[in-house]
């Protein structure tokens, strides 16, 4: 938390890879000032390719999304609204003098590290694997480009990277700086965040420190602040969780994410049965059409 | 600044735009408080990933397809004395088992990892599983064709002979097993993802696969001239499933879930794959066209595999059909 200086969990050293102990990211937007630190230091440390510059005029985000090159990725969102006011930049929280009619919110975007991951569950090399502090990982030299990760993410996050990319051809995306946690540092998006909108830390703190969080945005007159941390439906909630002024879809965040191995049993059920009626259908034909 | 500035010119025509379709395409026309209608999700940007598969994937389908199903041809044909079109269903199944691995390895980021495929079995990954069901077909498929040749031939004599054929047909019979399941278990591999044009129709798909696969080898056998009743009616089986299949799907649409399956480019692929295989083919089979029948199935198969991977493709490239999919 800010103010916590060294003792900040984003600052100490820790055991958690040792311990096996669960961590997650919390990224609040409602103190990220868009400074993209997370990105450039992800891209710095994890030595992540530059894949083009394009101007895409989505505010201040030339980015676009997540992928294989993009493992933080900052949202510029800016809202029309004709309640409340911005809650970053001249307007204090919660003043409610409501005259500004637009809010331009700022979030830093990451791979959510399911707890029923959908690339894990479909890597069919055992390249992704889950680590000792439940995070989601790509062994990149065991991957073989198959493609079936990135269909099999409900949140589009993990890519292949292409031609004539370093290392092309592999399916990519953040790692958690597993690498760092091993030796007992931070991510480096949370350890350089200037305003700890990316919190890093024990999952069970940071969970509780999220619902309070939206506590005291609802108190001070946000209504529409929310935990983005899906823990209804098959995903069984995220190791980087969100928290969200509004609905996840302005956000790109799908509202319902599922993890497409809840198809299989209906999808291998009609296999089964087309192939059996296939073998007695030819069966029958030759019998009787002989 | 006069009218005549480009800039004034470029506001002109995006006004024009917004006003006939609503929508205007274009970069950094997206704000806020602007006067053109905002796109859907985060400056319309995907929610989940395209698939990065290429023409390989869908050619693999079409291939694994009527090689898989020609192994069941194969078997039953052996069953009821028809050695002569089970050995040639054969040479379609095992050329479809080699096939379909240099198709895959070419589709593979990283080809030369290929091998990695069966590093480990994954029950809950239909890749993992449609690779090592591809491995055993092509396993039992090619020495199953060498085993049946050696034995049409009459190259050995004796007990080694009678050896032969009893290998021969566990070989065609493994082929069988494991061609059936090839046929098919494409639909589960595209039906099990994220992409709701796809696992919406999860059901169907293995169903549309499986088939147009028997009836590409069906037609495949036709074409070489084997004209036999059991193939025809089989022949009448599928292009009328197919039929079945093509009403279910115009019957069960999802509106912006699965509209990439309905509307432009790939709505069109799906659609002309699907008369190909189901009334067309069927019309030209009661009009004893059977070639023609034949041929109009195999493109539809090939035409509708193609249609089923750009429409993922298109699906996955439209926030509002992962946000409809889900409310």
């Amino acid at each position: 938390m800010i103010g916590e200086g060294t003792q900040s969990t984003n600052q100490r050293r820790h055991n958690y890879v040792q311990e096996s102990v669960e961590v997650g990211f919390f990224t609040d937007p409602t103190v990220c000032i868009g400074c993209k630190a997370c990105e450039v230091a992800c891209k710095e440390w994890n030595e992540v390719p530059d894949d083009g510059f394009t101007w895409l005029g989505n505010s201040y985000d030339n980015t676009g999304h997540l992928g294989a090159s993009t493992w933080r990725h900052v949202l510029f969102l800016e809202q029309d609204r004709q309640k409340g006011n911005q809650i970053v930049g001249s307007h204090s929280l919660g003043d409610g003098n409501g005259d500004d009619p637009f809010r331009w919110i700022f979030l830093s975007d990451v791979c959510k590290h399911c707890e029923e991951a959908g690339c894990l569950e479909a890597c069919p090399t055992g390249s992704i694997v889950r680590t000792e502090v439940g995070s989601v990982f790509v062994q990149n030299d065991v991957c073989n480009g198959c493609g079936y990760c990135v269909v099999s993410c409900p949140f589009g996050v993990i890519d292949r990277r292409p031609e004539p990319l370093p290392n092309a051809g592999g399916a990519f995306k953040c790692t958690f700086c597993y690498d760092r946690q091993k030796s007992g540092l931070v991510p480096a998006c949370a350890k350089v965040c200037p305003t700890e909108s990316i919190v890093f830390g024990r999952l069970d703190d940071l969970r509780a420190r999220a619902s309070q969080r939206v506590q005291q945005l609802k108190q001070t007159g946000h209504d529409d602040a929310q935990l983005y941390d899906p823990q209804e439906t098959s995903v069984r909630g995220i190791h980087a969780f969100f928290l969200i002024l509004g609905e996840p879809e302005a956000y790109g965040l799908p509202p319902k994410p599922q993890v497409p191995t809840i198809y299989l049993k209906s999808a291998w059920t009609s296999a089964f049965a087309t192939a059996i009626a296939s073998i007695i259908a030819a069966l029958v034909a030759f019998a009787f059409f002989s | 600044m006069t009218s005549n500035s480009p800039s004034e010119k470029r506001l002109d025509e995006l006004r024009e735009q917004a006003w006939d379709k609503g929508v205007v395409e274009g970069r950094g026309v997206d704000v806020a408080g602007g006067p053109i209608p905002r796109r859907p999700g985060y400056y319309g940007e995907p929610v989940v990933r395209p698939p990065v598969w290429t023409w390989e994937i869908p050619i693999y389908f079409f291939i694994g397809g009527f090689s898989g199903m020609a192994a069941v041809i194969a078997l039953i044909g052996l069953i009821f004395d028809h050695d002569d079109l089970a050995r040639t269903a054969m040479w379609l199944a095992a050329i479809g088992a080699i096939l379909s691995p240099i198709l895959l390895i070419l589709d593979l980021g990283r080809p030369r990892l290929f091998l990695n495929m069966l590093r480990v079995f994954k029950h809950q990954s239909p890749m993992s599983v449609g690779a090592w069901i591809l491995f055993a077909f092509g396993g039992c498929a090619i020495p199953g064709l060498i085993a049946l040749e050696l034995h049409a031939r009459q190259i050995f004599t004796g007990g080694f002979e009678q050896f032969l054929q009893v290998v021969a047909f566990l070989l065609v019979l493994g082929s069988a097993f494991w061609g059936m399941f090839l046929a098919t278990y494409t639909g589960v591999l595209i039906g099990a993802t994220a992409i709701p044009a796809w696992f919406l129709h999860r059901t169907l798909l293995p169903i549309h696969f499986g088939v147009a696969g028997l009836g590409s080898a069906i037609g495949l056998l036709e074409l070489l001239g084997y004209r036999i009743a059991p193939l025809g009616a089989l022949g009448f089986l599928t292009a009328g499933t197919q039929t079945a299949l093509w009403i279910w799907l115009a019957i069960d649409k999802h509106g912006a879930a699965d509209r990439a399956l309905h509307e432009k480019g790939t709505g069109w692929l799906i659609r002309s794959g699907e008369i190909l295989l189901g009334p067309l083919a069927l019309i030209l089979r009661l009009a004893n066209f059977v070639p023609l029948a034949g041929i109009s199935f195999l493109l539809g198969a090939l035409i509708s595999r193609f249609g089923w991977i750009w429409a993922g493709k298109v699906c996955a490239r439209d926030p509002e059909a992962v946000f409809a999919s889900q409310r």
